[in-house]
C-alpha cells in the first residue's frame, strides 16, 4: 500500500542498530500538545452571535499528545507508528517547532526538515518551481540555495516538463513525486518522512526507496512515519509507537511492530487494520 | 551532517527560528522577543515579495491587459462618483480638477481597502504552508500590503494624466506626497496584519469588509475636499480629524499632491502617530495570536 513497502526489490543496507551513548540530536520531555478546536468545521462571526443565546461553548479541548517523552541519539532511524488520530503528525510538527507544546519541553539540535514536502502545493494556481521556492525561504534558505535545489527536485521527480505548470494541473502521481523530491532535497540533519509521501510509479517507489537508504545513512536522525510496518522494520533501527496521545512503546522495530500488531488485532480498534 | 549550508549554520544567532539549535518550551501568551523576530522577519523579506510576484503573475498582473484592467476599476468608480456630485450639487462643483482629486483619493483609497482585503485572506490562504513550516506569519500581510501597492501602482500615471489635463501643474511640495504615502503605507501592513488575525478566527471577517470600506470611504476626504465643507459641517469635520486615520492621511496625501500645498503641522502629526500607532497595534495583535494559527487553520 506504502511506496515504503515496495522497497523489497531494492537491495537497502539493514539499519544499523541504535547507537549508544551518542550525543542526543532530539530531546522530548514530558510533551503535551492540546488543540482548541472549535465545533464548527469553519468559525464564522454569524455563527458566534447566533449562537449566543443557546450558551453552548464552541471551544473543545483535544489533547493530541499527553505527557510524551524519549531521546533520539545521533544515528537514530527512528520508526513511529500508530493508529489515525495517535499523535503521529502533531509529534512531528511540535519536532519542527510549528506547534507550540502545552506542557514539556522539546531539543533538537541540527537542522531539521520543515516538513516542506507536506506544504508543496499549498498555492495551487502557482507553479510546481514556485511553490518549491516559495517554500525554501519561508524556512530560511537563501534565493541561491533554494533555485539550486529547485533544479535537482524537479530533475530527481521526473517533472521538467510540468514544473512551470500551474499545480492545479498536476496528477496526484505527480504531486507526490515532486512532495517526495522536496523533502530528500533540502539537505536536514534531521529527515522527518511523513506516511504522505508515499505514492508514484513503481519506477519511482524504487527511486524514492533508494534515496532514502542513502538518506538515513547521512542524516544523523530520520524519523519515518509510516502505516506500513515492513517500511518501519526495513528502514528503522528504533520505534515508537503512539496511541491517542500518549507513547505506549519504545523499542526495536520488530518488538514495537509485533506489539502494535497484536494490539490491533485484539484491541478494540480492529477497524484500523486496513491501514496495515 | 549533510548541511551543505555551514557558513550559514555558523553566523546563525540562537532563537526560535534558527534551523541549527531549538528549544520549544510552552508559549506563555504574549509577544515573542521582538529583536530576533524582526531579525528573521527580515532575513526572509525575499519570501514577501516572491509571494507577491508569485500571487501577482497568477492572476495576470503583470500582462498589459492585466494591468488596464486594474486601473479600469478605480476608474468607472471614479466616474461614478463624479457623475453622481455633479447631479446632487446641480453641475456647480469643479470639473477637470474635482475628477483628478477624486481620482487621486480613490485610487489611494482603493490601495488601502486593498491591503485590508488580501491582507485579511493572505493566513487563511496560507494553509498548507503555514501548517508546515515554521516562519515569522507576518511576512504573510506583508506580502499582500505589496500586492497590493503594485495593483496600486500603475494607477498613479492615471493620474497624472488627468492631473495635467486640468491644468493643476507640477510644484515643488507635490514631494511631500510621498512621505504621506510612506505613512499609508505603514498604516496598511498594521491592517492587513490585524484583519489576517480576525479573519482566522471569524472567516466571515471578509463579508463585513464592502459595508465597512463604503462608510469609511464617505467618511474619509475623498468624494469631498476638506476645504468644501459647509461651516456646519465643522463639528463633525473635528471630530473625524482626529477619528478617521485616514483624515489626515489621505486629506495631507490629496493636498500635496493636488493642490500642491503643505499640510498643517497638525495633520502631519495626526497621520503619523496614527500610522504608526495602528502598525503597531495591528503587527503586535498578530505576533501575539499567531502560533496559534496552525491549530487554527
Amino acid at each position: 500500500m506504502s511506496s515504503l513497502s515496495a522497497s523489497e526489490s531494492v537491495p537497502t543496507p539493514v539499519p544499523t542498530p541504535v547507537p549508544s551513548g551518542k550525543p542526543l540530536t532530539v530531546k522530548v520531555e514530558n510533551l503535551s500538545v492540546t488543540y482548541r478546536t472549535t465545533f464548527e468545521r469553519v468559525p464564522t462571526f454569524k455563527n458566534a452571535i447566533t449562537r449566543l443565546g443557546r450558551g453552548q461553548r464552541a471551544v473543545r479541548e483535544i489533547e493530541a499528545l499527553k505527557d510524551v517523552s524519549f531521546d533520539v541519539p545521533d544515528g537514530t532511524a527512528l520508526g513511529i507508528i500508530g493508529n489515525n488520530g495517535a499523535g503521529k503528525s502533531t509529534l512531528m510538527r511540535a519536532l519542527a517547532g510549528i506547534l507550540p507544546p502545552n506542557k514539556g519541553r522539546i531539543e533538537v539540535h541540527g537542522r531539521i526538515s520543515p516538513l516542506l514536502s507536506l506544504g508543496v502545493g499549498f498555492n495551487a494556481n502557482l507553479s510546481g518551481r514556485e511553490n518549491i521556492i516559495l517554500g525554501g525561504l519561508a524556512s530560511g534558505l537563501s534565493r541561491a540555495q533554494v533555485e539550486a535545489r529547485a533544479e535537482d527536485v524537479t530533475t530527481f521527480a521526473g517533472l521538467e516538463e510540468f514544473i512551470d505548470a500551474p499545480m492545479r494541473t498536476y496528477s496526484s502521481g505527480m504531486y507526490s513525486r515532486l512532495a517526495f523530491s522536496v523533502a530528500v532535497h533540502m539537505d536536514p540533519d534531521i529527515l522527518m518522512i511523513d506516511e504522505a509521501l508515499s505514492a508514484g510509479d513503481a519506477t519511482f517507489k524504487t527511486k524514492a526507496a533508494g534515496k532514502m537508504a542513502e538518506l538515513r545513512e547521512n542524516a544523523r536522525a530520520f524519523f519515518l512515519v509510516s502505516h506500513s510496518l515492513a517500511s518501519i522494520q526495513q528502514l528503522c533501527n528504533d520505534a515508537i509507537w503512539l496511541h491517542k496521545g500518549e507513547l505506549m512503546m519504545r523499542g526495536t522495530p520488530q518488538e514495537v511492530c509485533a506489539a502494535y500488531t497484536k494490539f490491533v488485532q485484539v484491541g478494540d480498534s480492529a477497524v484500523i487494520l486496513e491501514d496495515l | 551532517m549533510m548541511s551543505t549550508d555551514k557558513q550559514v549554520v555558523k553566523t546563525e544567532p540562537e532563537n526560535e527560528f534558527t534551523t541549527t539549535h531549538h528549544v520549544y518550551e510552552p508559549h506563555r501568551a504574549g509577544i515573542p522577543p521582538l529583536a530576533n523576530y524582526t531579525r528573521e522577519l527580515w532575513k526572509r523579506r525575499e519570501f514577501a515579495s516572491e509571494m507577491s510576484k508569485a500571487t501577482l503573475r497568477g492572476a495576470n498582473t503583470l500582462t498589459m491587459f492585466g494591468q488596464l484592467w486594474l486601473v479600469l476599476n478605480p476608474l468607472l468608480l471614479a466616474g461614478v462618483y463624479f457623475l453622481l456630485v455633479q447631479v446632487l450639487s446641480g453641475g456647480n462643483r469643479g470639473g477637470m480638477d474635482y475628477f483628478a482629486q477624486l481620482c487621486g483619493g480613490l485610487f489611494t483609497f482603493y490601495f488601502v481597502a486593498g491591503s485590508m482585503s488580501t491582507g485579511a485572506a493572505s493566513v487563511v490562504g496560507g494553509g498548507k504552508l503555514l501548517l508546515n513550516t515554521a516562519f515569522p506569519r507576518l511576512l504573510m500581510p506583508f506580502s499582500a500590503v505589496r500586492t497590493a501597492f503594485f495593483r496600486f501602482l500603475p494607477t498613479l500615471p492615471v493620474y497624472f494624466l488627468f492631473h495635467i489635463l486640468a491644468g493643476l501643474g507640477f510644484h515643488l511640495s507635490m514631494v511631500v506626497s510621498i512621505y504621506f504615502l510612506g505613512l499609508l503605507i505603514v498604516f496598511a501592513l498594521g491592517v492587513a496584519a490585524f484583519f489576517a488575525t480576525m479573519q482566522v478566527y471569524f472567516r466571515d471577517t471578509t463579508s463585513f469588509m464592502p459595508y465597512f470600506n463604503r462608510i469609511w470611504l464617505y467618511m474619509s476626504p475623498v468624494i469631498w475636499s476638506i476645504e468644501q465643507v459647509p461651516a456646519r459641517f465643522t463639528k463633525v469635520l473635528n471630530i473625524l480629524e482626529v477619528a478617521n486615520p485616514l483624515h489626515s492621511m489621505l486629506g495631507g496625501f490629496t493636498e500635496c499632491l493636488v493642490n500642491g500645498d503643505i499640510p498643517s503641522l497638525r495633520t502631519f502629526v495626526t497621520a503619523t502617530v496614527w500610522a504608526f500607532g495602528v502598525f503597531a497595534i495591528g503587527s503586535l495583535f498578530f505576533m501575539s495570536r499567531e502560533r496559534e494559527f496552525a491549530v487554527r487553520l
